[in-house]
């Protein structure tokens, strides 16, 4: 297929041989919003560690890092002593948002590992839509309660709001502008006029994944198929955004427990090289989130993460021709076409074309893409479950296995400040 | 289930699509909730407070020039200081959507409607409701200007856009 094989010899070798691992994966079940009753969200996370652990071969004592990204309720010093940590050397949240940082997440593991500040480094996330409101919905949905007409008027200089992002938002919620669906609308749709991107090119993706998905008994919606038609048919949200364009509301959590490469090549399934990172905050972001409207053109209008692709592909000394699987952070599926076209497995505008030619689709598309189902149709864990499924993949264990994989590349979410992975079969 | 609600308050304002007004209280009913205001920042607060009185103002550079919102403590591009500057309130469509789900109050009352970004003639671009038209009519491109000016607290306005007066028909 002429894909290019991981250099090893040399300097890079040096240099390779002391990049950190992912020795093991977990995750709790999977379940729609409010399907999971049985466990709290803080519960799930210390079930979802356990089970990382366990698929490692490693133990609690083994354990001296934690690491997470923004917008996580479950702190990791809490969860240190819910866990029986012996010494919880690093613990670390990445400051990159919701879909953002899992991929960063992952990185600050790597650098405790390869730095020595810590040995076993795992990286969770749970995230219970049932039992927390809905994701991204921002504070102060409600409207603050009037001042009273004695109160006096605010000093200058002094900031009321609870918080910056509370402050943000005053340029959003007045507008009726509720949530994620609607920014991202914007988005795809400042994409569709420049680039001619078509609804059954977004559909396109959104049918791939569930394919992919019917594959997975992890994923929640592995038991219903989705047509072309049956995409058309689902309600509009937001234009261009159909239901089905926008990903699952959900319950549930994962783990990956991040190592040495020396305690890698001791525990049982042996592990996947952390080969490059990256995470960048292009200029042009408001105060928060869904806040990208002062970007210029090009990159208002795609994934914001070409500088992020440029600076991991030069690191990892591979590109988008060399790999052989992409996990693509998938809140919506518009979104899915601009990573592409930003990590650059496609040129400029045509991630549409791309996606409706089949080039995501396992096992014969050019790049098999999210296949555990993604967001879309596995789960919505803000993304931590694509990197579980890029160490499957290249452990050979995926429900969509691509054949000998040897490298994959995992994204964390477009249009925000974000982060990527190559992971490598070592 | 907004036509039952339209069909139970036929002089009602809000029954023309893509208005947005304020609703009308309802004798029996729950009080209309207004749309939620914001919590001005000490760099936003001069912005707020000049949208209730009906004027829309963007940050001018008094060294390079620059136009920006959103407000901050000094230009962004030369890290110069800043002052306010009157906006025309025109400006043209740079993207938008049309809301057909959203179980919040006011706006479930207001389905479908409009949440644009327009960028102003002087440059910044911000994000608005695009009203006084039928939301299919809105394209990217439309030109537009600020008529109407909400007053959602007595420290907060708002700026919400028009077509321009025989604004053209994408066809
Ligand atoms: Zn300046």
């Amino acid at each position: 297929m002429g894909r290019r094989v991981v250099s090893s010899g040399g300097e890079a070798s040096a240099t390779a041989s002391r990049r950190a691992s992912i020795v093991g994966v977990g995750e709790t079940r999977y379940a729609k919003w409010g399907g999971i009753t049985e466990a709290s969200e803080y519960q799930l996370a210390v079930q979802s560690v356990l089970a990382a652990l366990d698929d490692a071969g490693l133990s609690v004592d083994d354990v001296d890092g934690l690491a997470s990204f923004a917008d996580d309720r479950n702190e990791a010093t809490f969860l240190a002593a819910d866990l029986g940590i012996p010494e919880l050397r690093y613990a670390t949240m990445s400051w990159l948002p919701g879909g953002g940082g899992a991929c960063a997440a992952v990185s600050n593991a790597a650098t405790a590992v390869e730095t020595g500040q810590a040995e076993v480094v795992v990286v969770y996330r749970s995230l219970c839509q049932g039992q927390f409101r809905r994701f991204g919905r921002g504070p102060g949905n409600a409207a603050p309660k009037p001042r009273p007409e004695t109160r006096p008027a605010p000093r200058p200089g002094v900031r009321r709001a609870r918080s910056l992002l509370e402050a943000h938002v005053a340029f959003t919620m007045p507008f009726g502008m509720f949530g994620p669906p609607i920014a991202y609308a914007m988005v795809t749709k400042r994409h569709m006029h420049r680039f001619g991107t078509t609804t059954e090119q977004l559909g396109a993706v959104a049918v791939t994944t569930r394919a992919h998905a019917a594959r997975n008994p992890r994923a929640i919606m592995g038991e219903r198929t989705m047509t072309m038609d049956d995409y058309l048919a689902s309600r509009m949200v937001s234009d261009p955004f159909r239901l089905f364009d926008c990903c699952l509301e959900s319950d549930g959590a994962c783990a990956v427990v991040v190592t040495t490469p020396e305690r890698a090549a001791d525990t049982r399934r042996g592990g996947v090289t952390i080969l490059a990172s990256a995470q960048g905050t292009l200029r042009g972001f408001g105060h928060g989130q869904y806040s990208n409207v002062s970007m210029p053109d090009d990159d208002y209008a795609s994934a914001g993460a070409r500088q992020v692709a440029a600076r991991l592909w030069g690191r990892a000394g591979v590109g988008p021709g060399d790999v052989d699987v992409a996990e693509i952070y998938d809140h919506f599926t518009g979104l899915v076409l601009l990573s592409l076209e930003d990590f650059g497995f496609c040129g400029r505008g045509e991630g549409g074309p791309f996606a409706a030619s089949g080039a995501m689709s396992w096992p014969d598309g050019s790049i098999p893409t999210n296949t555990h189902g993604g967001s879309l149709s596995e789960a919505y864990v803000h993304g931590l479950n694509h990197v579980v499924e890029g160490v499957r993949q290249l452990r050979g264990d995926s429900t969509c296995q691509v054949e000998g994989a040897q490298t994959c590349l995992v994204t964390s979410a477009a249009g925000v400040p974000t982060s990527a992975l190559v992971l490598a079969r070592t | 289930m907004s036509a039952s609600k339209a069909s139970k308050t036929p002089q009602a304002p809000q029954a023309r699509p893509g208005d947005m007004r304020p609703l009308a209280e309802v004798p029996g009913e729950r009080p209309p909730k207004p749309r939620p205001a914001p919590v001005p920042d000490p760099e936003a607060a001069q912005y707020w407070a000049a949208m209730g009185e009906g004027r829309l103002l963007v940050q001018g550079c008094t060294r390079c020039g620059n136009r920006q919102l959103y407000p901050r403590q000094h230009c962004l591009t030369c890290r110069g200081p800043v002052e306010w500057v009157e906006a025309s309130g025109r400006g043209t469509v740079y993207s938008y959507t049309v809301i057909r789900q959203n179980h919040q109050r006011p706006f479930r009352d207001w389905i479908p409607y409009v949440v644009a970004l327009v960028d102003l003639e002087e440059g910044p671009r911000i994000m608005t409701n695009v009203v006084g038209c039928d939301p299919e009519d809105v394209y990217v491109g439309m030109t537009v200007e600020a008529t109407r000016f909400d007053v959602l607290s007595d420290e907060a306005g708002i700026a919400l856009f028009e077509p321009v007066p025989g604004f053209e028909h994408r066809g």
